[in-house]
């Protein structure tokens, strides 16, 4: 089994980020589960989705609290909410900022793990150059398809179009395409 | 059809595969997507000869569903949590009355304090009104319930409660297998109405019955119940041979073979019960555990069948009888009359606490030692509570409890676990 | 002889009535037909005068006859539903169901919405109730049914108390009204002014198709009205006025007698709406003053005997003074 938790704000698709997620595994043929941890409707406020991903049926309804894969939508919690909770050395770390870890003042923190396992992309920017609007979670679930090999991008791209009317499925295409090459790109710089 | 999709979405498409007449529908979280979604069919014509109506409040929505089923259509409705309360009256009601109406409940902690998330202590408040309550363990047994409900209220004449954990299973994306319109068809006949109101032949519904025939009255819905009992395997085998998937029964056994300790829980709980119970299992414990499906009718004589060789039982419950301690273990104890064995009960997931592997691991290894007090608040914490007492000893005026808590542990729901 | 035909005046005094064997059929009274249904049947267990079950019978016997015999009843708890129903028997002789005190107007949206849904739509359904049912515990759902234009008339029979349980007061209870919960002691004795709402206004408000207030003082204006509302699909609502001798206090012979000069005191108004504009009044012919109306009923003695209350009867006299204005009761 492989655990994901998304963090983010209300507003920035943290939710739909993992169902999309689940509906990528589940397009392969296995078993996905995705769910919010909740709160009431409000923008802003701090959130968290959830997503296993397995061959077998998942019978475990905890949240994750040991994820193998952590995606961060928004780096102003890196500050406010303990993200890292849970997440072993092997894991994955997926983060939108246009800066880098170090920037960030996470070099220490990020320096256990392993650096093919990290990736920091602009996922705002590339959502808004393609999509107009701010939501970062399609271009950071490409970037998961490439670092983590979990789902295929064909099974993100056709999530996609199942999920959004034409139009702004083929922008939202364009911005995994994008987000794929650029983390791809990053991986093979960690790897050399 | 495999379908990966929200749990409140696969329940929306199978109640409208059960082709409902009456819908009624009043906003409240965790059930909202539910009604939402069958609105949606409704209004864009997916779901035809069904009238869909917002009304004005659950107490509205349940006697709006009255009136459908006793003027002879198939009615449904959904709800949560506070919602149930405000139209107990209407509950009762229905069941008096014998109205087979089907509701889902997205279970939710009743306040105060106010609380969205998931516990079963809205269903638990109905537990007597005479209704026959399922609760299912996944989404994929949330959407089969409901197919089994329609008819098993029809035939009996008596109303059904689908009882599914609100967020955990409402608000989950998960794989399910949304059956065929044909075949639901084939389980689920049209709605032949043993009572109706009808111009041709009129009857009068709802009279006064006094004292000399309230008793009688009575026992034949206990009776309905303990029907019940049979009818529901029934159904679930039909169920079974029809669509190749076990669902519903009375209760279903995980590796209870030879185990010596047994956990019992209700709904969504139980998959994480099961992952502990193999890890265990695999470490030489003997334990297994069995989820109750039927919590209405109790299924006493086969959980005692499903427990009277085991040496302790562990009933862990979302829902507390206040200064009492278990509701399930009540029944659990009725069960296991005359038969020795030691019994625990654990609260937990109250106001929708997570329920953690790692928690009940402890708590199962805790029990296999017998090393657990008769009642166990799972994960309480009790500095936060003593340091309340405290305060509360020492003066009048400590202004509202769950300030003051909340105030201390931080703000509401910041924790992962 | 002269050849034509000669109107034929006839000069009536005293009263406005006309036979029924000199209008058309449509117009006769339906209760003068010997083939009316009865809906409403005798042997229930109604109090000797009471203003309720006439209304009823003449109610439902008139949407009766408006729509072809097709009527299913939603009866809310009260005094109607406890007479009609003396366990084990019934005085209903057509579809009816009782489901609570407050929830008669939902369970008939829920009716309505079946017989739509299973085609049976020449089939109408009536929800009635007395005030409290109407007023204040079933308001939610009277609002929620008129808000939704639902098919279903309501019938609401005033008596102005929560009647069956011992006379409680209401929030449709007159000022100065004695109940037991409004006992006619201390400063302000029965009711206080200032207090009760006006559900036929509250109903105008809704916007719904028709709104009509009745009078068992007026038995053809009632069938007239109710036939009327059968006439129309959406919400509608008729608010009768059914004095009740137990708790009035007054003598059962007297019911029809009280009711009258309710209106034409202008304690009553008598007159139709629809959405949400007033279309007709009923005059008063010879306006009566307050006391005339009160004196009959114990409810008010406390405010006669040795020394009347002015000031209370002055106010009373305000309030009717006021509808009569309000309503264009007097030319």
């Amino acid at each position: 089994m492989f655990q994901v938790r998304i963090h983010g704000r209300g507003g920035q698709g943290v939710v739909s980020g993992a169902e999309l997620l689940s509906v990528a595994a589940f397009l392969e043929g296995r078993y996905a589960q995705a769910f919010p941890s909740f709160g009431s409707e409000r923008m802003g406020a701090p959130v968290m989705a959830f997503c296993r991903i397995d061959v077998r049926e998942i019978r475990l309804r905890e949240p994750v609290m040991e994820p193998d894969a952590l995606i961060i939508q928004d780096p102003t919690l890196l500050h406010q909410v303990d993200l890292f909770t849970g997440l072993p050395r092997e894991g994955f770390i997926l983060l939108n900022s246009t800066r880098s870890f170090a920037e960030l003042g996470l070099a220490g923190f990020v320096g256990g793990f392993r650096p093919e396992r990290l990736c920091t992309l602009p996922a705002t920017e590339i959502a808004l150059k393609h999509v107009g609007r701010p939501v970062p979670n399609v271009p950071l679930l490409a970037a998961f398809a490439a670092i983590t090999g979990q789902i295929r991008q064909e099974s993100v791209v056709k999530a996609i179009r199942e999920k959004f009317p034409s139009a702004i499925a083929e922008r939202n295409v364009a911005a995994a395409a994008e987000a794929y090459a650029l983390a791809s790109k990053g991986l093979e710089t960690a790897n050399a | 059809m495999l379908k990966q999709t929200e749990g409140s979405h696969a329940v929306a498409e199978a109640i409208a595969l059960c082709r409902p007449q009456v819908i009624c529908a009043y906003p409240i979280t965790p059930q909202t997507h539910i009604v939402e979604g069958v609105g949606e069919m409704v209004k864009d014509g997916t779901l035809a000869n069904c009238e869909f109506i917002n009304v004005e409040s659950e107490f509205a929505a349940m006697s709006v569903a009255i009136g459908a089923s006793a003027a002879g259509a198939r009615a449904y409705t959904a709800t949560s949590s506070q919602g149930l309360l405000f139209m107990a009256e209407a509950v009762y009601n229905a069941a008096g009355l014998g109205l087979p109406i089907v509701m889902t409940i997205g279970n939710r902690a009743i306040g105060a304090p106010i609380n969205i998330w998931n516990d079963h202590s809205d269903s638990m408040s109905m537990r007597d009104a005479g209704w026959i309550q399922l609760f299912a363990e996944t989404n994929q047994e949330a959407l089969d319930l409901h197919i089994q409900a329609f008819r098993l209220a029809e035939e009996l004449s008596c109303p059904v409660m689908v009882c599914m954990d609100g967020f955990i299973l409402t608000h989950a994306y998960d794989r399910v297998d949304i059956p065929a319109q044909a075949d639901v068809d084939a389980y689920l006949p049209p709605f032949q109405p043993r009572q109706i109101l009808d111009t041709a032949d009129p009857v009068t519904i709802g009279a006064l019955v006094g004292p000399e025939a309230f008793t009688e009255v009575r026992y034949l819905g206990h009776h309905k119940q303990l029907r019940a009992l049979s009818l529901i395997p029934k159904l679930a085998t039909e169920f079974a041979a029809k669509f190749g998937r076990n669902s519903g029964g009375l209760l279903r056994t995980y590796r209870t073979e030879g185990a010596e300790t047994i956990v019992v829980a209700l709904g969504s709980v139980n998959g994480t019960v099961q992952e502990v119970v193999d890890d265990l299992r695999n470490e030489g414990a003997a334990i297994g555990s069995v989820s109750i499906c039927s919590f209405r009718p109790f299924p006493i004589s086969a959980l005692r069948e499903a427990l009277q060789s085991a040496k302790r039982v562990v009933v862990l419950e979302k829902c507390l009888a206040v200064g009492l301690g278990g509701i399930v273990s009540d029944g659990v104890r009725k069960s296991l009359s005359g038969i020795q064995l030691k019994g625990y009960t654990v609260i937990a997931g109250l106001g929708g606490r997570a329920i953690t592997r790692v928690s009940l691991r402890q708590l199962f290894e805790d029990a296999i030692a017998d090393e657990l007090e008769q009642v166990t608040f799972l994960d309480l914490n009790a500095e936060v509570v003593s340091h309340e007492l405290e305060r509360e000893a020492q003066a009048r005026r400590t202004g509202p409890t769950a300030e003051a808590i909340l105030r201390r542990m931080g703000t509401v729901a910041s924790q992962i676990g | 002889m002269p050849n034509e035909l000669q109107e034929v005046k006839f000069y009536q005094t005293g009263t406005f009535t006309v036979g029924n064997r000199l209008l058309e059929e449509n117009e006769r009274a339906v209760q003068a037909n010997m083939r009316r249904t009865n809906s409403l049947n005798s042997g229930h267990r109604a109090c000797q005068g009471c203003g309720e079950a006439l209304g009823a019978r003449y109610a439902i016997d008139a949407a009766m006859r408006a729509t072809d015999n097709k009527i299913v009843a939603v009866n809310a708890t009260g005094c109607l539903e406890v007479f009609s129903t003396p366990y084990p028997e019934s005085s209903w002789q057509i579809p009816w169901i009782h489901s609570l005190f407050g929830n008669a107007a939902a369970v008939a949206s829920g009716v309505a919405a079946a017989l739509r849904v299973t085609g049976r739509t020449s089939t109408r359904v009536v929800a009635q109730g007395g005030d409290g049912g109407t007023t204040d515990i079933g308001f939610g759902c009277l609002s929620g049914m008129f808000e939704r234009n639902d098919d279903v008339l309501y019938i609401c029979y005033d008596n102005e108390a929560y009647m069956n349980t011992g006379v409680q007061r209401s929030s449709a209870t007159p000022p100065t009204a004695r109940t037991a919960t409004t006992m006619a002691v201390g400063k302000e004795p029965g009711n206080v002014f200032g207090t009760g709402k006006n559900v036929p206004l509250i109903a105008m408000a809704h916007f719904i198709p028709y709104v009509a207030t009745a009078s068992v003082a007026n038995l053809r204006d009632l069938e007239f009205k109710v036939t009327k509302a059968m006439s129309i699909h959406g919400a509608r609502y008729v608010h009768i006025h059914v004095p009740c001798p137990l708790g009035w206090g007054s003598a059962p012979a007297d019911t029809i007698k009280l009711a009258r000069l309710a209106v034409e005191t202008g304690l009553f108004p008598l007159f139709e709406a629809e959405h949400g504009e007033i279309t007709g009044s009923t005059k008063i012919r010879r306006k009566v003053p307050v006391e005339d109306y009160l004196r009959l009923q114990k409810r008010f003695a406390h405010l006669f005997g040795a020394k009347p209350d002015e000031a209370r009867l002055a106010r009373v006299q305000a309030n009717a003074d006021r509808n009569i204005a309000k309503f264009g009761l007097m030319d």
